[in-house]
């Protein structure tokens, strides 16, 4: 089989799998008594129906693009950073914690208050990542379950901090802090809510996750932990335990910027959902490519479209938005079966091939 | 005396979608397989069940629904892990999320309504049995068949040959194909039962104790984690799991009726209070299999060693050695 034609037969499994999960959603969209034809035009038309709009694509690219690269670190190690969507509430949170400093001052540097910020939320994030990574390597504590308990924990902290010590004056409400001031939102493009610096910060942190996972000794080392902690360790001379916090500490930094980005370019305050949810939407992202770097970035940016998309669903269809979520998570679910169906039929006929020969 | 018996069958009530959880996944586990699906599972089943209750005015229909979306869920995890051979973790972690979204984006038609709700039903006798009556034996009939799925499962794992046999595929799947298991039947009879069975947490939820669908303020969200990190804690035991769903319930019981006179912690803290437990939990039974403390242990003098290596080997817990491999006939 040539490689053209091998090229061909892959993208039409791809378009097969992108298929029946459209299939399966028409189905739910029906089922919620709502036309399936419909529902999609109006995610596109949401999506693509004004410059201003495709602009809010990036807007949702840019946090999903920074996690879902910094989980490529903790994936290509083997693990399963699930509290990655804590770790961009801890890096919004510290984020907040210092333009909070800044906004009582006098005359607030703008440059200087921005970079702290989102120098502390990288640090946020990295320390509530490397909680999950000393539970693993010092307690046993698998990170699927010390991950989920610590993204409870964070939500809980918001929520503490937005109706205690952070709240607006008088009372506290689900809306959040008291905005910050404008000087000290990031500088967005023209009319747009984009910002090109968030939007730089994105790209150059996606290029170093290529680099550093397959033109460095670190990649080699994290893939060689993911593959065999034991026989990377007696072979290699690797320390499983330190690479494993490494990748941890990488993953939280990287989520823990996507934070600040939601505080300094969406919101301009906190939230208690600051995270969108974008930490679950990170980890679908990179079980759809497969861990693969470069593809992570048009699969979030697909995602972050369907996402934009389905915010009129609600009104126009009076179904809820969280349809986007039915249709991302059936993709990945049709990508894997089928990626698996073709692995098993390889297997097979590479089986029958040898028997043949023999 | 009157109020703290009420506040303990509240317990024992409560904790009955968490002890039908952790059954329906030890039983699962038992056979070698993951299914990493219970969270999103239970807010589905939950929902299905309330919105066929709803329509039809049965409650038995609205529990048959939870058993049923437990086992298609279950079916969805068994088919590509044990057929294809993908990853337990990745397909389970999937169908989490996507039942989650699920049940949110269905069930919005049934936010709030009102619908059939399970009446206790006060076992004549056993109730009258001083401090246990009132406590375990004036409930419904799911929280009875939970008592029977506890025991029926421990008498099953241990007691007969069916169960001698289901250990020996998650322990040693291909020692047991070679003595003649149906490795793979097994492993998909085991997690589709398993999985009716967690089901059964939903209606449990939405058409008796937490009676009703809330959407997202449900508070439903976490249970199956929970239930997940039970399994862990219970050593993949029937009984030690029910015991930790128990104890677990009751933690949380106490978290709500020490909240008056612990002013000083917001109440926002108390409500989390369940998932580090768990962590803790967690971290208890785990850290005697971790290098560093073998290192420690090994350089304690013998007296404290022996005494805390008891202590550890109580607690601590080791999975069915092919817990998440797929096994190849080959």
């Amino acid at each position: 089989m040539g490689a053209r034609q091998r090229a061909w037969e892959n993208l039409l499994w791809q378009a097969a799998a992108v298929g029946l999960a459209l299939l399966v959603t028409a189905g739910v969209v029906a089922l919620a008594g709502a036309s399936p034809l419909q529902a999609f035009g109006l995610i596109l038309k949401g999506a693509f129906g004004s410059g201003r709009k495709i602009a809010d694509i990036f807007v949702i690219w840019v946090p999903l693009l920074l996690t879902a690269a910094g989980l490529l670190y903790t994936f290509h190690a083997g693990l399963w950073n699930i509290g990655v969507e804590g770790q961009i509430v801890l890096g919004a949170v510290f984020a907040t914690w210092v333009l909070r400093m800044f906004q009582n001052q006098p005359d607030p540097s703008p440059a200087l208050a921005l970079t702290l910020a989102f120098i502390a939320a990288a640090l946020g994030g990295m320390l509530w990542a490397l909680l999950s990574g000393v539970l693993k390597v010092y307690g046993g504590v698998h990170e699927i379950f010390s991950g989920l308990g610590l993204d409870f924990v964070a939500t809980t902290l918001v929520l503490y901090l937005v109706f205690g010590p952070w709240k607006r004056p008088g009372v506290g409400s689900m809306s959040g802090t008291v905005p910050f001031p404008r000087e000290l939102w990031l500088p967005t493009l023209g009319r747009t809510r984009l910002s090109l610096w968030a939007l730089a910060l994105a790209l150059v942190l996606w290029g170093v996750a290529m680099v550093l996972l397959y033109r460095s000794r670190l990649g080699l080392q994290l893939r060689a932990v993911g593959r065999n902690p034991k026989a990377a360790f007696l072979m290699a001379g690797i320390h499983p335990a330190r690479v494993t916090l490494l990748a941890f500490a990488l993953s939280g930094l990287y989520a823990g910027l996507a934070g600040a980005v939601q505080v300094t370019q969406v919101y301009h305050r906190l939230i208690p959902a600051i995270s969108s949810g974008y930490g679950w939407l990170g980890l679908l992202v990179n079980m759809l490519v497969n861990f693969n770097p470069f593809w992570v970035g048009p699969v979030a940016w697909f995602f972050a479209m369907l996402n934009l998309g389905s915010i009129q669903l609600p009104i126009v269809l009076k179904v809820d938005s969280n349809l986007a979520g039915v249709l991302q998570g059936t993709l990945v679910y049709t990508f894997l079966v089928v990626a698996g169906w073709r692995r098993l039929r390889q297997r097979r006929q590479a089986a029958a091939g040898a028997s043949e020969g023999a | 005396m009157e109020t703290l018996l009420a506040g303990l069958a509240g317990v024992v009530a409560l904790s009955t979608p968490v002890v039908l959880a952790t059954l329906g996944e030890t039983l699962t586990e038992r056979a070698g397989v993951i299914n990493l699906s219970l969270n999103g599972m239970i807010l589905l089943s939950a929902m299905a069940s309330f919105a066929v209750a709803v329509h039809t005015n049965s409650l038995l229909l609205g529990f048959l629904t939870g058993a049923l979306v437990g086992l298609l869920v279950a079916l969805l995890v068994a088919v590509p892990s044990l057929h294809l051979g993908l990853s337990q973790v990745a397909v389970g972690f999937v169908l989490t999320l996507l039942t989650r979204d699920l049940s949110y984006f269905l069930g919005s038609p049934y936010m709030g309504k009102q619908g059939p709700r399970l009446s206790p039903w006060p076992l004549p006798g056993l109730q009258n049995i001083p401090i246990l009556g009132p406590v375990f034996f004036r409930q419904d009939v799911m929280v009875y068949l939970s008592y029977l799925l506890i025991v029926g499962m421990w008498f099953w794992l241990y007691r007969t040959r069916a169960g001698l046999v289901l250990r020996s595929i998650g322990e040693r799947p291909e020692a047991a194909y070679v003595r003649g298991a149906y490795v793979r039947r097994l492993q998909y009879i085991y997690t589709l039962v398993g999985g009716a069975i967690a089901g059964l947490a939903g209606p449990t939820y939405s058409l008796s104790v937490k009676a009703g669908w809330k959407g997202t303020i449900s508070g439903l969200d976490g249970v199956g984690w929970i239930a997940l990190a039970l399994t862990i804690f219970g050593g993949w035991r029937p009984l030690r799991g029910a015991v930790g769903a128990y104890l677990f319930g009751l933690l949380q019981w106490l978290s709500l009726v020490l909240q008056p006179y612990l002013t000083d912690i917001p109440s926002q803290v108390l409500q989390v209070a369940p998932f580090p437990i768990m962590i803790l939990l967690l971290l208890f039974v785990n850290i005697g299999n971790t290098e560093w403390m073998q290192r420690t242990l090994a350089g304690l003098p013998p007296d404290a060693r022996r005494w805390v290596l008891r202590v550890l080997k109580a607690l601590q817990v080791q999975p069915p050695a092919a817990l998440g491999r797929s096994f190849e006939r080959e």
